[in-house]
Formats: C-alpha cells, sequence, structure tokens
C-alpha cells in the first residue's frame, strides 16, 4: 500500500486499484470539530479537481475536492453516526470513501509523507 | 450577503472564510490581548478588522465549558464611546428608540441606531453613567457608528472613542462566585446595571450582562492592563479562554442576533422581533428614525419577521440558505450552526408572516436538498440571567 497527499490536505492510500480517500490531521485540526460529513453516493463517478464530498465543521461548510479520478465503491458509513471520528482518527477510522481509480497516472506527482509534512510546516 | 458555504477548503490555510468579515485588502489589526491569545494557543483569524481568537482548545468544548463553568471572551474589537454633555439623553433618543431620558444611573438598555426609513445600521448598549452615557457598538460597525454619531449628535455633546480601553467578557453559571473573588461588590450586580470597581488596584467598568444567554459580566479595563487581568481570571481553575467560535454559537443557542447577519439597514425592529427594544412612552411619540414605518409594524405586524428553525437530522444549514413552505420560497436563513448543547442543527431566519408561526414546518435548501425545519421559540436553550429580586 503506498499512500500519498495532495496539497488540498487529502490523503490517499492505494492498493492495486483501489484507493481510499480521506483528510489529513493537518486538516482536521484547522477546521475544528466536524459536525457532519456529506458523501459521494456509491456507484458515483467523481473527477480529479471535482467535489466529491462536504465537510460540515460548527462554524462552516467546507467542500473536499476529489484529489483523483474513479468510481465510489465503499463510503465510511461510520461517519453518519460519528462525524468526530475526523477528527479523532483522520488518517484512520475517519476514512471517507473508496475509488477504483480511473487513471493511475493522475498518483503521479502527488506528495509522500514525507514531502507532505514539509509542505505543511511552510504553511 | 454570502452563502454560508465557503470556499475555504481552497485556501484552508489561510482562514475559514467564513469567520471573516473583512475584504482581503484591508489592514488587519492587533487586538492588546494578541500575545496572550496565541501565548494560550488558539487559532487566530481575522474579524472585524482585527485578528481574534477564533478557538483555543476547540469550539464544542469551549462551548459547553462556558455553560458548565465560566468562559473567558476577549471582545476588545467592540466600539466603545462616551457620549456626554447636556441633554445628552434627549439626544441620544432622537437616534435610537429607547428610554434613556427615565434611565437610572448604572443602569444600561439594549437599543438601536436606525436610519430615517427605520432599518437598523447596529445594535448596541446604552448605560447611564453619573456623568455621560456609555455606548458598547459592534466592531465591524464602529467606524460608521462613530461617523453618524458625529454628524447626528448636537455640537455641544462630546462624543469620546476609548479605543485605549479593552474588553473582556467571564460568562457563565460561575462567573459570578469567580469575579466575586476578585472583585468584591460585583455580586450585587443584577442583569443590566453597571458599575465602577477595581480589579488589582486597576480601574474596571463592569455590567453584568453578555452575549451567550448566561449570566455573567463585561469588563472594560484600560488596553495596558488587559494582559494583567485575563491573566488574573484565567488562573481560576473554573475559567478557560473561550474564542469566537464559541462566542456565535453560544448566542446563537441564545437566540441573539447578530449584526451583519441577522440585523442589517434592510430590517427594522419589529421585523428583528425586537419590539422590546421600543417602549411604550416612545412608541406613543414616535419621535425615532424610522418611527412611523416602525410603530405601524409594532402594531400591525411585519411583513416578516425573525424565526427560530430547528433542523431534522445533522445537516447544519448557513446563511443564505433559502426557506420554503411547501412550493413558496417564504425566506432565507440569516445564521445556522450545529448546537453543542442540544447535539442538533439550529438556524435563525427571516420568512413571510403567515409562515411565522411557531410549530410551522418549513423546508430549508441545502446543496440542492430540502431539509425538515419547524419554527420554534427562541431562546433555544434558556437564558439564566440573574434579575432584579431573584
Amino acid at each position: 500500500m503506498t499512500i500519498y497527499f495532495t496539497d488540498e490536505h487529502e490523503w490517499i492510500a492505494v492498493e492495486g486499484g483501489t484507493a481510499t480517500v480521506g483528510i489529513t490531521d493537518y486538516a482536521q485540526s484547522q477546521l475544528g470539530d466536524i459536525v457532519f460529513v456529506e458523501l459521494p453516493a456509491p456507484g458515483s463517478n467523481v473527477k480529479k479537481g471535482g467535489e466529491a464530498a462536504v465537510v460540515e465543521s460548527v462554524k462552516a461548510a467546507s467542500d473536499v475536492f476529489a484529489p483523483v479520478s474513479g468510481t465510489v465503491s465503499e463510503i465510511n458509513n461510520g461517519l453518519e453516526e460519528d462525524p468526530a471520528l475526523v477528527n479523532s482518527s483522520p488518517e484512520g477510522a475517519g476514512w471517507f470513501f473508496k475509488l477504483a481509480l480511473a487513471d493511475p497516472s493522475e498518483l503521479d506527482g502527488l506528495m509522500g509523507a514525507a514531502e507532505y509534512k514539509a509542505f505543511c510546516e511552510t504553511l | 450577503m454570502t452563502a454560508g458555504r465557503s470556499r475555504a477548503w481552497r485556501s484552508l490555510s489561510v482562514t475559514e472564510a467564513d469567520m471573516s468579515e473583512d475584504s482581503t485588502d484591508e489592514i488587519i489589526q492587533t487586538l492588546p490581548l494578541d500575545r496572550w491569545h496565541r501565548d494560550q494557543g488558539a487559532r487566530m483569524v481575522p474579524f472585524a478588522g482585527y485578528q481574534m481568537p477564533l478557538h483555543y482548545e476547540g469550539i464544542i468544548a469551549e462551548h459547553l465549558w462556558t455553560r458548565r463553568s465560566a468562559g473567558l471572551f476577549d471582545v476588545s474589537h467592540m466600539g466603545q464611546l462616551l457620549v456626554s454633555g447636556e441633554g445628552s439623553d434627549v439626544a441620544l433618543e432622537r437616534l435610537m428608540p429607547g428610554d434613556f431620558v427615565n434611565l437610572d444611573v448604572g443602569r444600561m438598555r439594549y437599543s438601536l441606531l436606525l436610519e430615517d426609513g427605520g432599518g437598523i445600521l447596529d445594535d448596541l448598549m446604552v448605560t447611564r453613567r453619573s456623568g455621560d452615557f456609555y455606548l458598547v457598538v459592534n466592531g465591524a460597525t464602529k467606524a460608521d457608528d462613530i461617523a453618524h454619531l458625529h454628524e447626528h449628535l448636537p455640537e455641544q455633546l462630546v462624543l469620546n472613542h476609548l479605543d485605549e480601553q479593552a474588553l473582556l467578557a467571564l460568562q457563565g453559571p460561575k462567573a459570578v462566585d469567580v469575579l466575586a473573588r476578585i472583585v468584591p461588590g460585583v455580586e450585587a450586580l443584577v442583569f443590566m446595571a453597571a458599575g465602577a470597581f477595581e480589579i488589582a488596584g486597576i480601574p474596571a467598568w463592569i455590567s453584568r450582562s453578555g452575549y451567550t444567554g448566561e449570566d455573567g459580566f463585561e469588563i472594560s479595563i484600560p488596553a495596558e492592563a488587559a494582559a494583567e487581568v485575563a491573566t488574573l481570571i484565567a488562573a481560576r481553575p473554573e475559567v478557560k479562554p473561550v474564542g469566537l467560535g464559541a462566542r456565535d454559537s453560544l448566542r446563537l443557542e441564545a437566540g441573539l442576533p447578530l449584526y451583519g447577519h441577522d440585523l442589517d439597514a434592510t430590517v427594522d425592529p419589529a421585523m428583528a422581533g425586537l419590539g422590546f427594544a421600543v417602549p411604550k412612552r416612545r412608541r406613543a411619540e414616535a419621535d425615532f428614525p424610522g418611527a412611523t414605518r416602525i410603530v405601524r409594524h409594532l402594531a400591525e405586524g411585519p411583513p416578516s419577521r425573525r424565526v427560530g428553525l430547528v433542523i431534522s437530522g445533522r445537516v447544519p444549514a448557513r446563511e443564505g440558505a433559502p426557506i420554503f413552505d411547501g412550493e413558496i420560497e417564504v425566506g432565507a436563513i440569516t445564521s445556522g450552526g450545529f448546537s453543542p448543547s442540544l447535539q442538533m442543527p439550529i438556524a435563525m431566519g427571516y420568512v413571510a408572516a403567515d409562515s411565522a408561526i411557531f410549530g410551522q414546518p418549513l423546508q430549508i435548501e441545502v446543496r440542492g436538498k430540502r431539509l425538515a425545519a419547524t419554527v420554534a421559540a427562541m431562546p433555544f436553550v434558556p437564558h439564566r440571567y440573574v434579575r432584579k429580586g431573584s
């Protein structure tokens, strides 16, 4: 499994042709207490850079853009019951959705863990 | 007004756009407690032209702590003004619908600056002191308010902007015990009363008032002493610093409107549900700006009014979301969010009079879907003010 990061603070864990997507610890700390997550419908197609999910914190709603294109194969139903999982375990139990990758070459140019950590330190 | 849904994600490293009331080209100033907030671990954001603490440990934790114990807020961005000179009370009544002529020394009133058409220019607190009137106005509107007062107050009156004063608020059920130990005597103040005190030798003007629905105090002190006073109060185990985020969710639960969102020049006091700020004598005399329209709206009912809404499910409805009564669009949300105390989304908005009935089922459109909502009485969470005789 390889984990990639975007400059929009998403992580993508890739195993075979499947990518699991969530937001990073940095992202959740910036958003604050999360009270609702709207996820894409299973079976729907998302396009790299297009709207894929919405995160509602106490204060504001924020778009999450798809980091790569693909077909949504599974969503994290646990977030419906407990959206605060995104705060407590952003890179674990707080994952958002899984995608069947449409074009694995879209992963080229994304950051690795060390590079992303360095990127966050510049913010 | 902008829609509640912000583009925050794209500018995540900058700020929550929704919290900011500023255009980006405006110079952002710092408040006297800037260093103090950063030392407390605050996440700072631009608000009303200043760097302000959004939260320290988290909005929900700070919100619930204030409801349970005591929260210390820095509201130094607000404008503190003094109006002095003979006839100040009568002159203020020419600009606002409150009863200031009969206001006792050491008592305060919530009031409204009105434009000639009756639209609300700002909401504010007015206190009569022995030699002057002390006004606290919103941070984002203070420059306009000062210009308005300069233009309309008689020339023989003096208007002072106390821009070297900081303003703190201590709010919550334990606020009185905490403050009475530091400032003996403050416990004798009742809700909407104020007086001069000393905190560790520092002169302080303290009122029993606030913006959370809880019992509490607002404390005006010289800017150079703000950090000392904040440290003294925050050292008490009952107290935690609380940021703007929880200030907003607390006031929303308390049903208190926020200027620039729930109030602006397009609405009058009757539409805003603020008839209590227009007492009987003033209605009868009808000699304040917009009196004709306001008195008529108070007597006959306004065409639309500010209501509370409770929303089914967990999706919050934000400012700008349209409100429907069946197929008909009847209004829009002006403030909305998730209530930490009630664990459900709540909102305020303006709806047409026919739909503004407690219990009326309405629908709010969020991202193309209709959420079921019900018109509810405000406050959503009961006020716990300590009034005279209680």
